[in-house]
């Protein structure tokens, strides 16, 4: 084998396995990325049921039921919109009503939100930034002082 | 006073390491001697100056001084000692002074065992070793400092108590050894690039540096991992988290400049895919520091979200990543080429190893990142999660594991395939046997798991078959083999186990994936649950006390088949400050796998929900990384790569304007 056909080898190894790459990066890229939505990109994208989705904002006060099961209905806002949210499990250390929460599933036929991850980070000032910044573009957001505690100076 | 001094030490430390950025590398492109010399003084000194910073930080923190602004944010007085020790690099200003600390002890080991280097490499090594130093310490007095004074508050805010944990007191620093070693790679890189010149005895200096490194990576992320299976209550080891990547990407990149690096020393081959691959591991490195520390990505991990602190590590990337990459660009091509091989032998297989972890590698990046890039080109929010990285990563590590036991049995240069595959007969048919056992005892299962377990068992079966190949372990006489097995050097039988700890991982890590048991119930005090095999009676909930927080405790006797096994006990914790609620899992540890029980809320009625999983094999996981750990620190226990080993090579002569003095 010459240097040339050597090298040629090599660079044909690295071509077929980068191909093999690229086509399952681009194929998983479309089949398993999950969009983010507040309540009211729901409403205004008409995300269709079944399609998989994160669905931000925060616990919609009063709205916690937990039932004789380990299933739980609560309710996530963004103020201008709401959406029942329906979870079977349990629910993370700091999720609390009118905290920030992020919930991943999908939407049923009769547009409540089956999920089946609940996040809520581990910071009880933690508001998950997506939500942040949908609140803050609402104008309903006034955390910021709030949160992070007053410095003294 | 203390935290004045280490106020002054960290400044000082500041203006040695611009000092050390500046003269060695001009006394090395003059061939002045004397501007070189002030390297390793400079180093040491630094090393010395930071030590005191540090150690002035941890005495405000063991005092509870609240007139340190910081101190103040993430501590307590009552919390146990060995928490507010390690809450002093549990936060985001403490963090980086100990990046640096950590990057200052690894120069001023360059100073203090490099004598048998040639002198312009050192003082070239040295000199990108500061300026690494210089953009973080300006860093952290400009937009971090740790001893910012406040009036003095009476109590301290404390630690995040998801983080008051003995695992995770240890988590950061050997992940910090592990980022801030590949720093030696990276200047060795750089420094060879601007000398222009690469040899074998480049390689053997920078292997030891790499092998550590990769040591403590590895038992970093292994810890990083088993925190958050215990911790979290997820039952899960491993979440495809961008920070978890932000390490697994060096780990990656590092595991295949190993593996380049032999090529090197041994062939002088692949030099400047070698040094490419060192740029890009402390590259890798260094946006993992800038994910995790910019706040751009929502973890447990980011302690604080300053918009101005991610543009100035943006801005440290540019600089040394763009840098380094520009003199690449430049000086690369004219490194002299190396030992020719054909595509079968040792050095092939060793590209194939090279190719697909860098591959690998490519695709978390791109999972990790891609969501970050398209949200700022088109404001789309989306979260790329496990099922991403199972199809990528996944798939490129199939080929990359059939190969492992193949290739340490080839030949350098022109390796005979077939008669590997004839010493790997036992190995081929061990897999086989695995395969068919757990296809039968598991057929209900997802039908790729035996395949990965058979994977698993080729892979340490290659391991042992590899030892038993190289010590004649079948042919001569018993006495000849243990004198083989004696005499093999210490690097054989690390990277034996390295290999044999690969295997093991990918066993745990399949089991676990494939027949995990999960069961969510609400349960009453008096009720059975079941869980694969076990039964689990709830015996109720009852308060306690602990330091510095409340728990709610709740106890499960656990039986098998009508004998008891154990009794666990799940808890709740509240914290006092900051007021945090924690889960803790009660877990039971068999050779079979455990069993973990999480507490979860009060239901209407009197129950509890409670989450219960089986998680087979999942100890194999972090068994295996603790063996390619062993097996790390084996090979630099040889003495043929010890850290500042004389070479054996015949030094070339250095050549230099003008003769050292």
């Amino acid at each position: 084998m010459t240097r040339k056909q050597r090298r040629a080898t090599f660079i044909g190894l690295a071509v077929a396995v980068l191909g093999v790459a690229v086509s399952l990066v681009l194929f998983a890229l479309r089949d398993t990325i999950v969009f983010f939505h507040t309540p009211k990109e729901v409403a205004e994208k008409q995300v269709p049921a079944g399609k998989r989705i994160r669905l931000g904002g925060l616990v919609a006060e009063g709205s916690l039921k937990r039932g004789t099961g380990s299933n739980v209905e609560f309710a996530i806002t963004d103020t201008a919109k709401t959406i029942a949210v329906s979870y079977t499990g349990i629910l993370p250390d700091l999720f609390r009503e009118g905290q920030g929460v992020v919930a991943e599933g999908k939407l049923d036929t009769s547009g409540r939100f089956l999920a089946d991850y609940v996040l809520a980070k581990h910071d009880e000032n933690y508001m998950p930034p997506e939500v942040a910044k949908a609140l803050k573009q609402q104008g309903v957001w006034q955390g910021d002082a709030k949160a992070k505690g007053s410095t003294p100076k | 006073m203390i935290v004045e001094l280490g106020h002054f030490a960290l400044l000082l430390a500041l203006a040695v390491a611009t000092v050390q950025m500046v003269l060695p590398a001009m006394g090395a492109r003059a061939g002045d001697a004397r501007l070189m010399q002030v390297a390793e003084p400079a180093a040491l000194t630094q090393l010395a100056l930071l030590a005191v910073a540090f150690a002035a930080l941890t005495y405000a923190y063991v005092t509870s001084d609240f007139s340190v602004e910081n101190v103040w944010a993430n501590s307590h007085r009552d919390k146990p000692l060995i928490f507010r020790i390690s809450g002093v690099w549990g936060n985001h200003e403490g963090s980086m002074l100990l990046w640096v600390l950590i990057l200052a002890l690894f120069g001023a080991a360059v100073a203090a065992f490099g004598s048998n280097l040639p002198n312009t490499l050192r003082a070239n090594v040295l000199a990108v070793q500061a300026t690494i130093a210089v953009a973080f310490l300006l860093f952290i007095v400009l937009s971090s400092n740790p001893f910012t004074r406040i009036p003095l508050q009476p109590e301290g805010r404390g630690l995040n108590p998801i983080l008051q944990d003995f695992a995770l007191s240890i988590h950061p620093p050997f992940l910090y050894a592990g980022y801030v070693g590949l720093s030696m790679a990276f200047s060795f890189a750089v420094a060879a690039l601007i000398e222009g010149r690469i040899d074998a005895a480049w390689a053997r200096w920078v292997r030891p540096w790499t092998l550590a490194a990769w040591v403590f990576l590895t038992l970093g992320i292994a810890m990083g991992s088993w925190w958050a299976y215990y911790e979290l209550g997820w039952g899960g080891w491993w979440f495809w988290d961008p920070v978890e990547n932000a390490s697994f990407m060096p780990w990656l990149a590092t595991t295949a400049l190993l593996h380049s690096a032999v090529v090197m020393e041994k062939r002088e081959a692949l030099k400047v895919w070698t040094i490419l691959l060192a740029i890009l591991a402390f590259s890798l490195s260094l946006i993992g520091t800038f994910l995790v520390r910019s706040g751009i990505l929502t973890s447990v991990h980011s302690f604080a979200v300053d918009p101005r602190r991610g543009v100035f590590i943006l801005m440290i990337l540019l600089v040394l990543i763009g840098g380094a990459l520009i003199l690449y660009a430049w000086r690369a091509p004219q490194l002299r080429q190396g030992g020719l091989f054909a595509p079968l032998s040792r050095e092939g297989a060793l590209v194939l190893n090279n190719v697909l972890l860098t591959v690998a590698c490519a695709t978390v990046f791109i999972g990790t990142l891609y969501p970050l890039a398209l949200e700022s080109l088109t404001g789309d929010k989306i979260s790329v999660g496990p099922p991403y990285f199972n199809l990528t990563f996944g798939p490129l590590m199939i080929p990359l594991l059939l190969a492992v036991p193949l290739g340490p049995m080839l030949a350098w240069k022109r390796g005979d395939v077939a008669g590997a595959l004839q010493r790997l007969f036992a190995a081929a048919i061990l897999a086989l046997l695995a395969l068919v056992t757990v296809a039968a005892l598991m057929w209900r299962g997802p039908w790729l798991a035996p395949f990965g377990i058979a994977l698993g068992v080729w892979v340490v079966a290659g391991a042992l078959s590899e030892w038993a190949t190289r010590i004649k372990l079948f042919g001569a006489s018993s006495e000849e083999a243990l004198r083989r097995a004696a005499g093999l050097p210490r690097s054989a039988y690390g990277g034996m186990l390295a290999h044999a700890g690969v295997g093991i991982t990918v066993i745990g890590i399949v089991a676990t994936s494939a027949w995990q048991s999960e069961v969510v119930v609400a349960m009453k005090p008096g009720e059975q649950a079941a869980i694969a095999g076990y039964q689990l009676a709830f015996q109720g909930v009852a308060p306690a006390r602990g330091p510095n927080y409340e728990e709610q405790v709740g106890t499960f006797s656990v039986t098998r088949g009508g004998s008891p096994v154990t009794e666990l006990t799940p808890s709740k914790r509240t914290f006092d400050a900051p007021r945090q609620t924690t889960t803790e899992a009660g877990i039971h540890v068999s050779w079979r796998g455990d069993l973990y029980a999480v507490l979860g809320d009060e239901m209407t009625g009197g129950g509890w929900a409670v989450r219960l999983y089986f998680n087979p094999l999942v100890r194999f996981i972090w068994l295996g990384a603790i063996l390619m750990a062993l097996g790390g620190v084996l090979s630099l226990s040889d003495r043929r790569l010890r850290v500042g080993a004389p070479r054996r090579a015949r030094r070339k002569p250095v050549p230099m304007a003008s003769p050292a003095e």
